[in-house]
């Protein structure tokens, strides 16, 4: 029984057709990274799995069980799946710990003081147990995404879904958040990565699926990816980005 | 200098009776402008929601309130509706009739402020499995309200001063009184003088109030 399974996945934008027939696996405990050029649907992918973007037609699958698609339903699997963002989107009228806590006090209903302890703890598993007062405004970008990471993990979910978690940061700062990130793959975090870096995809990742014009052009193990692309595009791809 | 003398004089003497009528003013601009913030909130709300049909009704109550004076508003409701078999006291008319007049300028207000709340905002809430309605109350109104404040503030202010007009429907607040005081004396300089005091003193108490609260909610943005 697959984590995830996406069957026939197609997204429109109006006339545009961004995805055109996903199909894809993933096992508990896989690491997959998304790489592709800008405008591949890679993110758009993404979002679709948790229903931030609402797919034209497919079925996705989690846990075994076809995605309930009502509002009551897709909230379920938002606990279940959790997102952090390029832009981390952190709350910036609550405090760090109050970020962390915000998901399963509000949404679990958790009782405040057992929240926080679970914040702290959480905060000291991404580095940050020292900030759990300050305002998100305060840290730098690095510091800001690995809070969002651990506000993604106070819910507990089965998935992360990464949407180009290192993008927004300065280059000194990718590699804490990267860190981060690969504690929690060797945890056994199921974890959908979409990046551009392609040192943490040959490190970390299971599999590497490589997009191109809203289909999947190429799949495999990041050795075979990278060091034998048979895809003339990915060929492309990897000699623009590596060079 | 004898004409300074009665100038003060007329002050001490009329500014305690200005009393009832503040404490008038007050109350119909305290009830408007809380009855108006929770129907300009309602109505925000509701628009964003984006059904057409409530948006549309929505959409015609802004209208009709921005598009016709706030004088022949508070006319109709206290003379023109008891024509349609509709009769509201003085004071509850005069409440209507501003909190219905702030409402629709409220709206516009917390709808421009929600709707500058970046999407991410909204998107981070709701992958973390929060609603519709929690995401808005925890995550979007929050901030919202504060970016509000600035204009939230001169809206206040301006319903304080629209109050006055309740005096046409025979509300006796601080301008009714005035008049009355002037038509009984022509004492016309000291009078006006000391209703425009105290508006004065109320607009810019409820200004610092205001920035105190922009001080208190701005906690963790620079």
């Amino acid at each position: 029984m697959s984590m995830i399974e996406i069957k026939n996945l197609h997204k429109y934008f109006g006339d545009l057709e961004v995805l055109k027939g996903i199909d894809l696996k993933i096992e508990e405990s896989d690491v997959v990274c998304l790489i592709g050029a800008s405008g591949s649907g890679k993110s758009t992918l993404l979002r679709c799995i948790n229903y931030l973007e609402k797919k034209t037609e497919g079925e996705i699958w989690i846990d075994g069980k076809p995605v309930d698609e009502t509002e009551d339903g897709i909230n379920k699997i938002r606990q279940e799946v959790g997102m952090v963002f390029q832009r981390f989107n952190l709350f910036p009228h609550m405090t760090v710990a109050e970020n962390v806590m915000e998901g399963p006090v509000t949404v679990k209903n958790m009782d405040k003081t057992e929240a926080r302890k679970l914040a702290l703890d959480l905060l000291e598993k991404v580095g940050i147990a020292d900030k759990a007062d300050v305002y998100p405004e305060m840290l730098s970008g690095g510091q800001q995404q690995r809070v969002a990471i651990a506000r993604s993990l106070a819910m507990e979910p089965k998935v992360i879904l990464f949407d180009e978690p290192t993008s927004a940061l300065d280059p000194e700062l990718v590699g804490e958040v990267l860190k981060v990130m690969k504690d929690l793959a060797q945890e056994g975090m199921t974890m959908i990565v979409v990046t551009h870096e392609m040192g943490f995809a040959k490190e970390v990742a299971d599999r590497v699926i490589f997009l191109h014009d809203g289909m999947i052009a190429e799949e495999g193990p990041p050795k075979e990816i990278f060091e034998n692309p048979k895809h003339e595009r990915l060929q492309a791809f990897l000699g623009e980005i590596l060079a | 200098m004898s004409s300074i003398i009665d100038f003060f004089d007329t002050v001490v003497v009329f500014a305690p009776k200005f009393i009832p009528g503040v404490i008038a003013t007050l109350q119909l601009a305290f009830f408007s402008i809380l009855i108006g913030t929770v129907i300009g909130l309602f109505v925000a709300v509701v628009k964003l929601a984006n059904k057409k049909p409530l948006t549309f009704v929505m959409n015609i109550y802004i209208t009709i309130i921005r598009g016709t004076p706030l004088l022949l508003q508070l006319w109709f409701i206290f003379y023109g509706l008891p024509g349609m078999g509709i009769e509201i006291d003085r004071f509850p008319s005069a409440v209507i009739g501003l909190a219905l007049h702030n409402g629709a300028y409220i709206s516009e207000i917390f709808r421009g402020a929600i709707e500058s709340i970046h999407y991410g905002q909204r998107e981070a809430a709701r992958s973390l499995g929060m609603t519709r309605g929690q995401a808005l109350k925890r995550v979007v109104l929050p901030q919202a309200f504060r970016r509000s404040i600035p204009a939230l503030g001169n809206q206040f202010i301006i319903a304080v001063k629209d109050s006055s007009l309740a005096s046409v429907i025979t509300i006796t607040e601080t301008m009714l009184l005035a008049r009355q005081f002037v038509a009984a004396t022509f004492d016309v300089f000291p009078i006006f003088f000391v209703a425009a005091s105290y508006y004065l003193v109320i607009t810019m108490g409820l200004a610092k109030l205001l920035q105190k609260l922009e001080t208190k909610l701005k906690v963790g943005v620079r």
